[in-house]
């Protein structure tokens, strides 16, 4: 596992910043809320909360409307928004920043617009063997369409991806590779500048799904060259239905739109109708302007804490989760690449996933147990689902210990 | 809220850990697949039913110990009794499992199975301890397959 180098970084105040978090102080089943499934959904801190409620309550209009004051100050807040993510992820433009709902439809979005023009009969889409549901349905969407095939790179028994096969697979039928940037289910954090940089050598654009990786790490997608990059705002102490699709900006001209409707046409008559330059054109009818707003506000929350100081906390837990989970006898962990980000996937002997999320339930720790969206994931390791505690930068070293005894305490019931 | 605890109770582990009718008839009259998409729970339901009576009942298959230990039960419960009265017990476990049925008063075929109504209060759970019913539900009526989904 990989821990930042940068030793001199000053520790989180987690404690302070639990505070902005309301819902850790609920008591479920009459014990204290662990909450360790921030991979399902972040929780969104009470700045977020209010900078999303202040909106509500006495600035919302429609934006990019006339020339009421009101409506001007909304289209102000929501293109700012935009620019705290061009910046956060290291865009060039903030007209390669396309609003979504999330990271699902930013990859529906790319494969029925690019993937309708990139991809013929006989090609190719190359997906990595641990993708989430959301970079493989679309993609065998498009391929039925189109009679194309579904190419799939490996991975090892660990969960790291095997690129020695990865120019093979690499042909001249390749039109777009998919791979995610960190893996839900076992927290692989993928090397895909490395992936990208030999897709680039052959021409082949990539779709990094970032939904796991903007929370966790510093992402610039200009330094890795990505030529789609999709992640989710409520993952990242935002709001649900917002997120963000960064494409290239000579992709995103090319493209045509996807939903028609208001917002984004330049003129409409029976006979022609234009449509916006990017980011406009793919952004019809009327956004989530508050969860816009509120996504900026996350962002302005999480780049206060700094990404460093949270990678440097979250690697902590990890590791010391890891540490104590593996030495349970009959608990196996799925996932043990080298590097790791935030996620701990688990099977126990004898108890099915299920029963182990129910039991830790009702010790008031949060986890998610299941198959994660990632069937294939599951078919791979040979497990019917696995139970998952994810680490965010207000978790403790205390919620690890309370996870281990509920987890003791399910084996020993089970016994 | 019930504590989810509370759900796992000795019996219900028992039938777990030791499952009771397990395995494969063969030959047999009656014969359903039970899928949970939610779990990836599967069962396999055999049957030998003759002159209107359930004469044996196996199951196999891998699941959570509430899909386990509700199939275990529910193949002892059956065994021996007329179809119709294994039809009628259907409605009652799932009426009782959804809390539409008081266990009390309105479900006197359930015995001990009763011991899942705390079930209803567990809605991610339901499914579970339903998939053995509706694959005991689709082998009698002639189907192949069930799902909870």
């Amino acid at each position: 596992m990989s821990t930042p180098s940068n030793t001199a970084l000053q520790p989180l105040d987690v404690l302070a910043i639990r505070k902005d978090f309301p819902l850790l102080s609920r008591v479920l089943h009459g014990k204290p809320v662990i909450y360790l499934d921030s991979a399902v959904s972040g929780q969104m801190p009470v700045p977020v909360i209010e900078r999303m409620a202040k909106y509500e309550r006495q600035e919302h209009t429609n934006v990019h409307r006339g020339v009421s004051t009101l409506s001007q100050e909304a289209t102000d807040f929501y293109e700012a928004a935009r620019e705290k993510v061009r910046k956060f992820i290291g865009a060039a433009s903030a007209r390669e920043i396309v609003w979504t709902r999330g990271a699902t439809e930013g990859i529906n979005l790319v494969a029925q617009t690019f993937g309708r023009m990139a991809v013929k009969e006989g090609d190719e889409i190359l997906l990595s063997a641990m993708e989430h549901h959301a970079n493989i349905v679309p993609w065998q969407m498009l391929a039925q369409e189109k009679g194309a095939t579904i190419k799939v790179i490996p991975m090892t028994d660990a969960g790291e991806l095997i690129l020695e096969s990865l120019d093979e697979l690499l042909t001249e039928r390749t039109k777009l590779v998919g791979v995610v940037h960190v893996s839900n289910v076992l927290g692989t954090v993928n090397p895909v500048k490395e992936i990208i940089a030999r897709a680039h050598a052959k021409g082949i654009p990539v779709l990094v799904d970032g939904a796991q990786a903007v929370p966790h790490l510093k992402v610039d997608v200009q330094d890795l060259d990505a030529d789609f990059y999709v992640f989710s705002g409520h993952k990242l102490s935002g709001p649900t239905g917002i997120g963000v699709l960064y494409g290239k900006l000579a992709h995103l001209e090319a493209m045509p739109p996807w939903h028609g409707g208001g917002n984004m046409i330049r003129s409409v008559s029976w006979e022609k109708t234009t449509y916006m330059a990017a980011p406009g054109k793919f952004e019809a009818g009327t956004p989530p302007i508050a969860a816009a707003i509120g996504l900026g506000a996350a962002i302005d929350y999480v780049t206060t804490l700094g990404l460093d100081r949270i990678a440097a906390h979250e690697h902590e837990l990890l590791a010391y989760a890891t540490e104590r989970l593996s030495a349970i006898p009959g608990l196996r962990i799925l996932g043990t690449a080298r590097n790791k980000a935030s996620v701990l996937s688990f099977v126990v002997d004898g108890i099915h996933p299920h029963d182990v999320g129910s039991l830790l339930d009702g010790e008031g720790v949060v986890v998610r147990a299941g198959h994660h969206c990632a069937q294939p994931i599951m078919t791979r390791f040979n497990v019917p689902a696995t139970t998952r505690a994810s680490f965010a930068y207000f978790n403790t070293r205390e919620d690890v210990d309370v996870l281990v005894s509920a987890v003791q305490k399910a084996i020993e019931l089970f016994k | 809220m019930t504590d989810p605890r509370e759900l796992y109770q000795q019996v219900i582990l028992e039938h777990n850990k030791k499952p009771r009718n397990f395995g494969k008839l063969a030959p047999c009259t009656h014969h359903a697949e039970g899928h949970n998409p939610l779990c990836g729970d599967q069962l396999d339901l055999t049957l030998v039913v003759e002159d209107g009576v359930v004469r044996d009942v196996k199951f196999e298959g891998s699941g959570c110990a509430i899909d386990v230990a509700s199939a275990s039960l529910m193949t002892g419960a059956i065994k021996g009794r007329p179809v119709a009265e294994a039809e009628a017990m259907i409605e009652q476990f799932r009426g009782m499992v959804r809390g539409e049925l008081d266990p009390a008063t309105q479900t006197p075929l359930l015995g001990k199975l009763t011991l899942f109504s705390g079930v209803r209060d567990l809605p991610s759970r339901v499914k579970c301890a339903i998939l053995p019913w509706a694959t005991l539900h689709a082998a009698l009526k002639g189907e192949e397959e069930a799902s909870t989904e």
